[in-house]
Order: C-alpha cells, then sequence, then structure tokens
C-alpha cells in the first residue's frame, strides 16, 4: 500500500451540518470510536466518503501502476520457477487492484471515473513506482522492502472503519507478506551465487532504500490529515511510527541476508529502543510526487496507451453485449 | 500456482518409447513455453484489468505446463538437463514449437485468436495422452486438459466478441484470422516425430484431432460472424526447428540474463 499521498494536503474544509445530520453524525463518531465497522448503506461524513475514495483508488492505482516496473521483467526472469513467482505475483498485483476499485465502487464513485482521474493526473499513485527496475535484483528488492512497506502501512487497515476496505485489506495483506518472502528468498538465492550476483543486489538495495522510506509519508511534524484519519481509523499508526517499526524490523533481515543498508548514520539506539537513520532527502520526495521523478511521465503514459489502446475492445464487447441482449428479446 | 515442476517421476526408470520420445515431449513444452512468453508479454498492457489479470493467468498455466513438461523430457533423455537447460541453454535452432505460437503479439485481438487457435489444439492432444503408454505424460495431460479447456472457453469467447463486436472489431479480427490461420495446418502436420508419436503408443489417436479442431474452431468463427480462410499451401516449420524472424528476438529476450551468467543459481 501507498498511504503515502493521502498526507498530502489538499485544501478541503468539512461543510455545515444540519441538526438531523448532527445527529448521524454523533452516532457515526461513537461508532468509529468504539471500533465498529461502517457499512455502504450506513451514514458517512462526506468528507469521510471523499478522503476514502481518495486513499482507496490511491491504492489501487498504485497497485496497477505496480504491474509496470515487474512486468519489465518477466519475460527475462533468469529461471523458469522466478518466471513462474512473478508472473503470480503481478497477478496478485491485478487482483488487488481489483478488490479495491470494488472497495471503493462501495462508495458511490465508478471504476472508469477513477481510472480517469488516475490518467489526467488529478489522482496519485505511490511515487515507488516513478522508479526504474534497470536489473534483476530490483524485482526481489520491490518484494522485500517494497512489499515490506506496503505491509507495515497496510495491517493496521486491516482494523480500519470501513467494513469493505478492511476486508480487502485482510486478504491483500496475506498475500502481501507471501510477496515479501519470496523478494527475500529471491535476494538470498542471489547472495548466496556468484560476486556478480551479489553485487547486483547490493547495488539495487542501495537505489531503494531511501525512496522505500519515503513510501511512509513526510515526517509527523509536515503531515496534515493524520489526527482527523486517525479518529476515522483509517490510518491508525503515524508516518513516523511506521517508519521506525519498518527500519527496526528490515536492519535484522538485511544482516541475514548479508547486505549493507546504505545510511552511514543507521545504528542501534539503546536509550531509545530503536534504530537511529539519517535524514531523508525531502525534496526528492516531493519532486517525485509532484511529477519530476525517474519515470513519471513513462509509467502514466503507459497505463493511458494501454487504455486507449483497449478502446475499441471495451467498446466491441459493450457493442456484443447489446447485440445479445437485443437478440434474447426478439427470440 | 507457484509450485515448482516437481520431478515426479525422477524415482521411475523410464523406458523412451522409441528414440523419437524426448522429442515429441519437446515440442509440446516448446509450445507451452513460448506462447506464454509471448502473453506474458501483455503484462500491465492489457484493455480492461480483467483481462490483464487473465492473460496473465493462462501464461502461469501454460508455463506451470512446459515446466512439467521439461522435467519429463529431460527424465526421458537421462543427461540430467533440467528446466532451465532446456529453455535458457538451447538454441533457435533446437527449439521445436510451431510458429504459430512464436509469432509477434499484434493487437488484443490477434493475441487472443493465436492464444485461442492453440489452445483448442492443446486440449485435444491431451485428450488423446489419456491413453498414452507413458503414464507420467498422461497425467500431465490430465491436469492439463482442465486448464486448457478454461483458457479455450475464455479466448473463446472473446473471439466471439470482438469478431461480432462493431465494425472495427470485426474488421481486426479477420485481418488477424487471415494472418494466422496459414499457421495453423503445421499442427497437424505429421512428419516423422508425430508419426512416431503414434505408432509407439505414445499419443494415439493425433491423426483424427485436425478434424475436430477444425469443426471446433469452425463453429466458433461462425458464431463470431468471421469468414474461414481458405487453406493455403503454406506450411509453417517452427517443429522442424527452422522458425520465423520473430523467434530470434524473443530468445534474446528470454535468455539474455540466464545466459549473462554462466552457472549462476536463481
Ligand atoms: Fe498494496
Ligand atoms: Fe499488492
Ligand atoms: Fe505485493
Amino acid at each position: 500500500m501507498y498511504t503515502q499521498a493521502m498526507d498530502i494536503p489538499e485544501g478541503n474544509k468539512a461543510p455545515l451540518q444540519s441538526i438531523e445530520q448532527g445527529t448521524a453524525s454523533a452516532d457515526f463518531d461513537a461508532r468509529c470510536a468504539q471500533g465498529d465497522f461502517i457499512e455502504a448503506k450506513d451514514w458517512m461524513p462526506e468528507q469521510y466518503r471523499k478522503t476514502l475514495v481518495r486513499q482507496i483508488s490511491q491504492h489501487a492505482h498504485s497497485e496497477i501502476v505496480g504491474m509496470l516496473p515487474e512486468g519489465n521483467w518477466v519475460t527475462r526472469a533468469p529461471s523458469l520457477k522466478r518466471k513462474a513467482i512473478l508472473l503470480a505475483k503481478i497477478q496478485d498485483e491485478g487482483g488487488h487492484g481489483l478488490y479495491l476499485y470494488a472497495a471503493a465502487e462501495t462508495l458511490g464513485t465508478s471504476r472508469d471515473e477513477m481510472i480517469e482521474a488516475l490518467h489526467s493526473g488529478r489522482a496519485k499513485y505511490s511515487s515507488i513506482f516513478n522508479y526504474p527496475t534497470p536489473t534483476w535484483a530490483d524485482i526481489g528488492v520491490i518484494g522485500w522492502l517494497v512489499d515490506g512497506a506496503a505491509i507495515m502501512n497496510q495491517v493496521p487497515l486491516c482494523r480500519c472503519s470501513y467494513g469493505p476496505y478492511a476486508r480487502a485489506m485482510i486478504r491483500i495483506c496475506r498475500e502481501e507478506s507471501f510477496h515479501q518472502r519470496q523478494g527475500f528468498d529471491l535476494l538470498h538465492a542471489m547472495m548466496q551465487g556468484t560476486e556478480a550476483q551479489r553485487a547486483m543486489v547490493q547495488e539495487a538495495v542501495n537505489r531503494w532504500w531511501w525512496p522505500v522510506l519515503m513510501m511512509f509519508g513526510p515526517e509527523d511534524k509536515d503531515s496534515q490529515h493524520s489526527e482527523q484519519s486517525a479518529k476515522w481509523g483509517i490510518k491508525r499508526l503515524s508516518n513516523d511510527e511506521l517508519r521506525q517499526k519498518f527500519v527496526d524490523a528490515i536492519v535484522e533481515q538485511a544482516r541475514v541476508l548479508g547486505v549493507t543498508l546504505p545510511d552511514p548514520d543507521l545504528k542501534w539506539n539503546a536509550e531509545h529502543g530503536h534504530h537511529d537513520f539519517g535524514a531523508i532527502n525531502w525534496q526528492e520526495f516531493w519532486n517525485v510526487v509532484n511529477g519530476h521523478g525517474p519515470l513519471n511521465k513513462e509509467r502514466l503514459a503507459a497505463r493511458v496507451q494501454a487504455w486507449d489502446d483497449g478502446a475499441w475492445v471495451r467498446e466491441a464487447a459493450l457493442a456484443h453485449a447489446n447485440k445479445q441482449a437485443t437478440r434474447s428479446v426478439a427470440a | 500456482m507457484n509450485t515448482p515442476a516437481a520431478t515426479h517421476e525422477s524415482t521411475i526408470d523410464l523406458k523412451p518409447l522409441g528414440p523419437q520420445h524426448a522429442a515429441w515431449v519437446l515440442r509440446l513444452a516448446d509450445g507451452s513455453l513460448v506462447l506464454s512468453q509471448r502473453l506474458s508479454e501483455w503484462c500491465g498492457h492489457g484493455p480492461v484489468l480483467e483481462e490483464d489479470i487473465a492473460f496473465t493467468n493462462i501464461a502461469l498455466d501454460l508455463l506451470g505446463q512446459a515446466r512439467l513438461l521439461y522435467s519429463h523430457a529431460g527424465a526421458l533423455e537421462g543427461q540430467g538437463r533440467d528446466e532451465d537447460a532446456f529453455a535458457y541453454w538451447r538454441d533457435e535452432s533446437e527449439f521445436r514449437n510451431p510458429t504459430l505460437v512464436e509469432l509477434p503479439n499484434g493487437d488484443f485481438g490477434q493475441s487472443v485468436l493465436r492464444a485461442w487457435a492453440y489452445v483448442s489444439w492443446q486440449c485435444l492432444v491431451w485428450g488423446t495422452l489419456a491413453k498414452s503408454r507413458d503414464t507420467a505424460l498422461a497425467a500431465i495431460g490430465a491436469k492439463s486438459v482442465k486448464e486448457s479447456r478454461y483458457h479455450q472457453e475464455h479466448l473463446g469467447n472473446w473471439v466471439v466478441r470482438l469478431g461480432d463486436g462493431t465494425e472495427e472489431s470485426h474488421r481486426r479480427m479477420q485481418t488477424a484470422l487471415d494472418y494466422l490461420w496459414p499457421y495453423t495446418s503445421e499442427l497437424f502436420h505429421l512428419d516423422a516425430v508425430e508419426t512416431a508419436a503414434m505408432d509407439t503408443g505414445l499419443a494415439p489417436g493425433l491423426d483424427r484431432i485436425a478434424e475436430i479442431w477444425t469443426a471446433n474452431t469452425n463453429a466458433t468463427l461462425h458464431s463470431a460472424t468471421l469468414t474461414v480462410p481458405a487453406p493455403t499451401p503454406f506450411l509453417a516449420t517452427g517443429r522442424q526447428g527452422r522458425h520465423s524472424e520473430a523467434m530470434g528476438y524473443l530468445l534474446s529476450e528470454m535468455q539474455a540474463l540466464a545466459r549473462a551468467h554462466p552457472g549462476a543459481r536463481w
């Protein structure tokens, strides 16, 4: 998951409420506070609906755009076993996109509208997928670190207040942990291999480490939506808390792999019981979020082209369905 | 679906049914692998998310078939070649897939039509293997026939939808059909390897599948309002190891990384 961009301010203000809405709203707040699920048919504040559509559709878009960097290697996977694992992973990510679009549609926005928002650049997807996959080790690092960061972000959402989202997340998280283990296993095999393979892994880790830390979003002091989202139970841990948990978990895994995380300031802080780490380059983060990453234009263009190239297919399917309907009426 | 190809028969002492046995299995294996490779090029670029997933799924099933068949061929051969030795370390002339499956994808319609033609053929071949004297191969066939039937149905539905959709989709499908159909005769060409497969009881009844395939595909093409092209004298030669121009590119892409690291394990 890729909650990062939900913390980017959009300047929304809560609309004024009527008295009836005030009662419903108090009831809604109470249910959120108790940890009850809100379902599609239930009353919910407009702002809650909008925030969720934005967050869930961003996540869905990320799953779909995320198929591109991995698809880049599917035809070149170096063994049939790894090719099968990668194909299965990409298939899972597409499935995640489907469940998430379906969850967002329960809030009254159609998949076509969401896709249109992606293609026009209004909707975001996770910036991590604007980074390239020049080597096979990138496939392992995406599984290990990118899916790993996704899990950190997403596990708390399995208990989020919106029922359809929480249920989608439970299924997705199960598969993401599988992806993370497979990514780790891919890298582990390479680290047991030749000098060239080990160097390929280290080089990929060097490129991905900092962008992955950025996946947790801006530091809490610069993050706007967090308080309201926490109250609504659609974000249960802060960006900094999640990032810290991630770093602490990965340090040990990196040791097992035998790779070095490219941060000279990374060290255990016994007093805090956590690892300290170096300063993140937030300028790079904002550059990529604002469209100036290595592959922003290419990724979006690939999605738009797939959609445009497929227009005749979708039109034909619709035309055929209409013909069938007409025929069955006539018969 | 990530189960590694089982070396299920490694403990059985395999006796090849004649000198062409492994060669016939390799034709099947190469057909599955090369079509899988082509379908996987669609990853992330499908016309609608559901089809992106479906194509990936079919590619994965075909890859699974290829892995089982390669392991089996390796066991028959008895020279210690595993699935990756076959996929990554043979040169173009050693690949024995029919040319049909290696042709470039073209548009979505052409990709659908080609895959459908091949999986429809596969369904029938798996069926003949039920009576094979090679029981390990019969087991692979029994597993694969369920997958191929699903592929045939899914892709066949698209053939009908696109053929009988809009004017544009009809035109595209007819063009693709006219292009692809001459390559299908290779699937039924009874050369020495195919004849040996029948004669040794490896694939009994292989000579009868052309008729059934033609009847089945014609019925679907008829529903799709497409015109079945008249037979041509052209005979493709991929199964003899003489491939189209597209094959070299497909293999150099597929094999490049593995070959850049000889001896490496992944
Ligand atoms: Fe995700
Ligand atoms: Fe995912
Ligand atoms: Fe994943």
